[in-house]
Parts: structure tokens; C-alpha cells; sequence
């Protein structure tokens, strides 16, 4: 009798060594939900709200120093007497920016995220209590810089836009797939550089864009210079007047956040349009 | 990198899970993940090792299934694999496509131990 060949398990003692442990029931569920979830429902509460006050919210999402801050300078300057503008900013820190949107006389709430590299339908939620929306009737979110977060995040805004300036070379597009897939409108900025720049072709980068099956609109400006200004500011007031027609007919928007492939795998894939409820 | 907050948020729904259905542990957790959804499988698996800790789901697995990138053309008809940055049709060449999966962020399946 040994230990090692097993010649010491008996028939009388067998039973001892290889009873196994009680099994235990286990249940697959089968799921398919969003992985956001939890993020996507707060950010439908925050289109809720943006609709039943008529606000029409933008998403800015580029590079940190594309001139998002500065698109919106100038943007504000030739629009606050036609349109009521207001303005989230997003910085891990400071107060800068929210300060230089300050100055130009329409209300900015500043997020400090601390070390989040993007912002979340929370952390709107949490800036909305500040902002009184009834007087709004265009609220851009400038999001953290940042070309790979940002764009997994619905927020509960209408439209996305992704500015690409002409320092950053025109092959952005696919080196960031997921991030310009994302946009609703393409913004190539800095163009007031192209000059000094031999290798960057506008053509080039909308090519890469294309090439992401993606029909955003795609428009060239420089904020500095003002060239470019007139096709962008025409663009959001066509957008601002769509958007209060849209909430007219009880409907809203979706970003291009909500992936087709991912909808096509949940069991009630959602759809585009549905009918505002009031919130609080 | 993001994967982390992305994680408690699974973590979330898998735990209300469990608890709707009385169960007494999370034993697997399977996600199918694109790589257009912007999400590193293997970033989410380290960062559930660290959101898993003191949860129903501290001994589960889990299990990422990579989900490939294709498109149907709306030119030609064809359906296609691409390429995460290319996602144009193999057949016509045209960027007119609709995508029928890669962006997946999907909690697929959970299973649980129920008690005795």
C-alpha cells in the first residue's frame, strides 16, 4: 500500500476521495445591455431637460490646444445679440476658460475633473444646476481635450463636432478612428497657418474622414483670421432653428454616439427620435 | 483610459443582477467588446481585477469577446471585413457603408451560483 500509485484506495474507502462537493446551481442570464448603461441613463435625463427648455447642446471634442476655447470666442462674439449662449467647460484644472468665456458676457460653468480624461452625464447633470436653461438657447459643452475618451460618452447632447487644426497633420481622422466617427460636424481649424505648413491637405484630411463611412459636413476656419467664420456660424443657426422645429414636433436628436452595430445586437435597438418627457 | 469608471459601471449592473436573482456569487461575466467602441479588452480586464474586489463578483471570470469589424455596402450589397480605419467596402471600394459590427460595448451574459 502506497501513496503514490493509488493502490491504497479501496472499494471501501473510494467513496471518501472522490465525493465531489455539493454543485451548486448556477444560472447563465443573458443580458445585452449597453456597458454605459448607467452613464446613458443620466445623459437621457440631461436631453430631457436640454428639450423641455429648448436648448440645443453641442459636444467640442478635439486635442488639447486645437482652439475649441477660441472657436467659441469668436463664435460668441458674432452671435450673442441673434442667439442666448451658454457654455460647460471641461479642464482637468483652472478656471481659464470658463473665465475667458466669461468675457465675452455669456454665462460659463467650469468642470475640473481632476485626473478624468473626459466628461460624463454626471458631471453635466451636476453642472446643469447651475445654468438656469429656460434662458438658453444654445449650450455648447466644451469637453476635455483629449481625441480618445470623449467620444464613448453620450452626455445627453444633440450634436457632435470634432476639430482637427491643421498643426495636428491630416491623417488624424485614422489614427482616431473612434473618436471621428463620432462627429456630426468636422471642424478644420488654425487654417490662418496653412502658409507655414507644407503638409497638410485639407482634401487629404476629409479623405481619411470619408473613409470612416462617416457623411459629416466637413468646414475649414480659422478663428483668428476670421476666414471660414460665415459657413460655420450659418451652420449652427440652421441647427439652433432645426432643433426648435424638432422640439415642436415632440422629437428630439441623438449624437452619433449610439453605435449602429451596437444596436443592432440589443434587443429594443433604439431608434432616434423619441417623445420628450418632462423631467422635475 | 477609461476602462476603469467603464468597469464600475459593469459592475453595477452585474451586482443589481445578482441580487434580482437571489444569487449568492458572480461566477462569469461575458462582454463582447469592437475595436471601434473605443474600449482596450485588455485594459477592461485589469481594470476589473481592481472593481471586482469586495463585490458578488470578486471570484468571477471574465470573459471579453472581440467582436470583428465588417460592413454592408450601401453601394453594392456586399458585406465585408474592415479595417478599423478603412471601413470601406472589400468588394466596390466605396465609403458609403453601414456598419454591421465592430463598435460592440455589450454586457452579453452572466452567470450565477445560486445557493442550495
Amino acid at each position: 500500500m502506497c501513496n503514490t500509485c493509488g493502490c491504497n484506495v479501496t472499494s471501501g474507502n473510494r467513496h471518501l476521495l472522490f465525493t465531489a462537493p455539493p454543485q451548486k446551481l448556477v444560472t447563465a442570464v443573458s443580458v445585452l445591455s449597453n456597458l454605459l448603461k448607467h452613464n446613458d441613463e443620466q445623459a437621457e435625463l440631461n436631453r430631457a431637460k436640454f428639450d423641455a427648455n429648448g436648448v440645443l447642446a453641442i459636444n467640442l471634442m478635439s486635442s488639447p490646444g486645437s482652439g475649441k476655447t477660441a472657436l467659441l470666442e469668436a463664435t460668441i462674439r458674432q452671435l450673442k445679440d441673434k442667439i442666448s449662449i451658454a457654455v460647460i467647460e471641461g479642464d482637468l484644472e483652472t478656471e481659464n476658460d470658463a473665465e475667458r468665456i466669461r468675457a465675452q458676457g455669456v454665462p460659463a460653468y467650469q468642470i475640473t475633473t481632476g485626473t478624468a480624461c473626459h466628461l460624463d452625464a454626471h458631471l453635466i447633470q451636476h453642472a446643469l444646476e447651475h445654468l438656469d436653461l429656460a434662458k438658453i438657447d444654445l449650450l455648447f459643452i466644451e469637453n476635455v481635450g483629449n481625441l480618445v475618451c470623449p467620444a464613448s460618452f453620450d452626455l445627453g447632447h444633440h450634436r457632435n463636432i470634432t476639430l482637427l487644426s491643421v498643426t495636428e497633420g491630416d491623417d488624424k481622422p485614422a489614427k482616431y478612428p473612434v473618436m471621428f466617427r463620432a462627429a456630426d460636424l468636422m471642424l478644420i481649424t488654425k487654417t490662418d497657418l496653412l502658409p507655414y505648413l507644407d503638409d497638410f491637405s485639407t482634401e487629404k484630411a476629409e479623405r481619411c474622414q470619408r473613409q470612416l463611412a462617416s457623411h459629416s459636413p466637413v468646414l475649414t476656419l480659422s478663428s483668428r483670421s476670421g476666414e471660414g467664420l460665415a459657413g460655420w456660424l450659418q451652420w449652427l443657426e440652421q441647427e439652433v432653428g432645426d432643433h426648435k422645429a424638432r422640439i415642436q414636433r415632440q422629437q428630439t436628436l441623438r449624437p452619433q454616439i449610439q453605435p449602429d452595430g451596437n444596436s443592432l445586437h440589443i434587443q429594443n435597438p433604439e431608434t432616434h427620435f423619441r417623445p420628450i418627457k418632462q423631467v422635475g | 483610459m477609461h476602462e476603469l469608471s467603464l468597469c464600475e459601471d459593469l459592475m453595477n449592473q452585474v451586482t443589481a443582477l445578482a441580487k434580482e436573482h437571489q444569487a449568492e456569487k458572480v461566477v462569469r461575466i461575458v462582454v463582447r467588446i469592437g475595436p471601434l467602441s473605443g474600449i482596450e479588452a485588455r485594459l477592461l480586464e485589469s481594470a476589473f481585477t481592481i472593481s471586482r474586489a469586495g463585490t458578488l463578483a470578486e471570484d468571477a471570470e471574465l470573459v471579453t469577446e472581440e467582436q470583428p469589424v465588417c460592413v454592408l455596402c450601401n453601394v453594392c450589397g456586399t458585406e465585408s471585413a474592415a479595417c478599423v480605419n478603412q471601413l470601406i467596402c472589400a468588394s466596390c471600394g466605396s465609403c458609403d457603408t453601414k456598419l454591421l459590427s465592430g463598435d460592440e460595448l455589450i454586457l452579453a451574459r452572466v452567470e450565477l451560483e445560486n445557493p442550495d
